[in-house]
């Protein structure tokens, strides 16, 4: 292949990514834009004279919107693993009875609307007084991870080397140390994957956040921009700010770990 | 939220360094100790997920079907003694004229966005199958709509969409058209959310379609071209056939998400104007969330529907699977 027959390619693959990035761009435009350019007319294409009051109120307004969402989505994370990790091994493994009939219902539960949860959730949480709790949110989110977490554990699982086990077994480890000392261990990139995407779920979240959080002090900064948007629509550079800051855990993920999110939207996926 | 777990694909394509465990064919036969102490044990270990899946998801279904078959007032709902009322929340809302305007919104809204979706992340799935400088990180980047939280992008289109400010009527200004108002026309503002839905999804249909793609062997392309056939026939006599398993699963899957969409909707348009945009979905958030006077039943009712539909589809998602792994 010579490098000159391709390079047309790449000027259109560069074309395509930039109609389609387009709106990221306009984003970041839109929150560096001062307040009186912004309704000016056509729009500023470039942020000539940058200004950072939006992001000044992002700091000034948002940091415990961002404090709870990073304590929800670690939570998530760990809730996550703790019931995901175990099953997947009881699943791939350990010949689970009933193991075909678990499988299926977890890519049932998958199909189910967030909007259907969410109303189940909160007639529970009404009772029990978990509303705009940070643990019945980190509940709530989980359940859009564990059924894909499971699954991902199962397939990976699968795949370890029995001989791997077996000299685990002729060494007299039990299950739990097997489970602990070797099946964990080997499958670290599943629980990376797992983790990125429970945390990246959780992180943007608005459906359980905007029914069963919506009242507190607590909220999570999905809700802080939704709630901008309903109190000052004036102040959209301010509003785009928050969108830039709500994105950094997207862009660090496929700086950092792009192939574990490739991996994620293969082996299952999401919306 | 659905998983497709294509053995192969988890196995060797999950690019978390798996592909050189090679995984021993059946398992087999091996002596146990005791057969009763692994099986508790299996048990064991799938107990958490037993247990959370029963309080965490059977619960809150159940719930829900309780709201829908009783009749629900805000004070009923803390007290907890609402009256009864059989299927007539279902009855009230399969005969509502908002139902048909709902399913038929529904139905645009799905339709065109995964027709749409889907052809593009094909065409694009192609275009990225050759390898070319820099291909991998133009690749990666079309992950980015994808990752944003959903807030976050439909907000930024909302706000290109935006009849006096927006950059999409500047630039249709500038080349002589008028102002459209396309979050606040009816007729318009269900073409607007579809548009940003399919920009949302065409990451997810290009990483599938392109993963499909690698699977399909260099030598039938190879062959293809020695009989002298281009680019378009290649397309339709090699790609289009062989991606079909792949394909289905994917238009199936977006099916499913798509049907289940509420918050792209929400955000920009609430539903509006008048029910302009309002889909199953959001007509159930709405009579539950979104208004001040909360009204639990019917939009448990439509919450419903709406599981009905989406699993009609999941089984036959299901199926499709089985039978490509039969195969």
């Amino acid at each position: 292949m010579t490098n000159r027959r391709t390079w047309w390619k790449t000027g259109l693959g560069l074309f395509f990514t930039v109609v389609m990035l387009f709106p990221v761009y306009w984003m970041a435009n839109v929150s560096l834009t001062q307040t009186r350019d912004l309704r000016s007319d056509p729009p500023h294409w470039f942020p000539w004279a940058p200004t950072l009051e939006g992001y000044q109120s992002v700091f000034a307004n948002q940091l415990p919107a961002l404090g709870t969402s990073l304590l929800v989505g670690l939570g998530t994370v760990v809730l996550t693993v703790l019931i995901a990790a175990p099953a997947g091994y009881a699943l791939a493994l350990l010949n689970l009875r009933g193991g075909r009939a678990l499988n299926f219902l977890l890519i049932v539960a998958q199909m189910i609307p967030a909007v259907v949860m969410a109303m189940g959730f909160y007639a529970i949480y009404v009772r029990l007084d978990l509303l705009n709790t940070i643990p019945g949110l980190i509940i709530a989110d989980s359940t859009i991870a564990v059924p894909f977490g499971v699954l991902l554990y199962t397939a990976f699982m699968a795949g370890i080397p029995r001989e791997l086990l077996q000299a685990a077994r002729v060494d007299g480890a039990g299950a739990w140390r097997t489970f602990r000392s070797v099946v964990l261990p080997v499958s670290r990139n599943s629980t990376i994957t797992v983790s990125l995407f429970a945390f990246l779920w959780a992180w943007s979240d608005f459906i359980f956040a905007s029914t069963l959080n919506r009242n507190g002090d607590l909220v999570p900064i999905t809700l802080g921009i939704y709630q901008y948007i309903g109190n000052n629509t004036t102040q959209w550079n301010a509003i785009m700010a928050t969108a830039v800051v709500a994105s950094v855990p997207a862009a660090v993920l496929l700086v950092l770990a792009q192939r574990y999110v490739a991996a994620g939207v293969t082996a299952g996926s999401v919306k | 939220m659905t998983t497709t777990l294509t053995p192969t694909r988890a196995r060797h394509d999950d690019g978390t360094g798996a592909g050189d465990t090679t995984p021993a064919p059946a398992a087999p036969p091996r002596r146990r100790r005791s057969p009763d102490a692994s099986r508790w044990a299996a048990v064991g270990f799938a107990a958490p997920l037993l247990v959370y899946l029963a309080v965490f998801y059977a619960y809150p279904l159940l719930r829900n079907l309780d709201l829908a078959t009783h009749d629900y007032t805000i004070r009923a709902f803390v007290t907890g003694d609402a009256d009864f009322v059989g299927l007539a929340n279902f009855v009230d809302v399969l005969t509502s004229p908002l139902f048909a305007t709902a399913l038929g919104n529904t139905a645009v809204f799905t339709l065109v966005s995964i027709a749409v979706q889907f052809s593009v992340g094909l065409a694009l799935a192609v275009f990225f199958r050759s390898s070319f400088r820099l291909s991998g990180l133009l690749r990666a980047l079309f992950l980015v709509p994808w990752l944003l939280p959903l807030i976050v992008s439909a907000s930024t289109w909302s706000w290109m969409l935006n009849s006096e400010n927006g950059i999409v009527n500047s630039v249709i200004e500038a080349f002589g058209g008028t102002q459209v108002n396309w979050l606040t026309s009816p007729d318009t503002a269900l073409l607007a959310v579809t548009v940003a839905n399919i920009w949302l999804g065409i990451p997810f249909n290009l990483v599938i379609l392109y993963s499909g793609l690698q699977n399909i062997p260099d030598e039938v392309y190879e062959a293809a071209s020695l009989d002298g056939a281009g680019a378009w026939r290649t397309f339709w006599s090699i790609t289009f056939p062989l991606l079909r398993p792949v394909s289905a699963i994917t238009l199936l899957l977006g099916l499913i998400y798509t049907l289940k969409v509420v918050d792209v909707i929400w955000i920009m348009t609430t539903g509006g104007p008048g029910d302009a945009t309002t889909t199953l979905a959001v007509w159930s958030y709405r009579e539950a969330f979104g208004t001040g006077q909360p009204d639990f039943s019917p939009a448990a009712a439509v919450g419903n529907v709406l599981i009905l539909i989406a699993l009609v589809f999941g089984l036959l998602h299901l199926q499709l699977q089985r039978r490509q792994e039969a195969s």
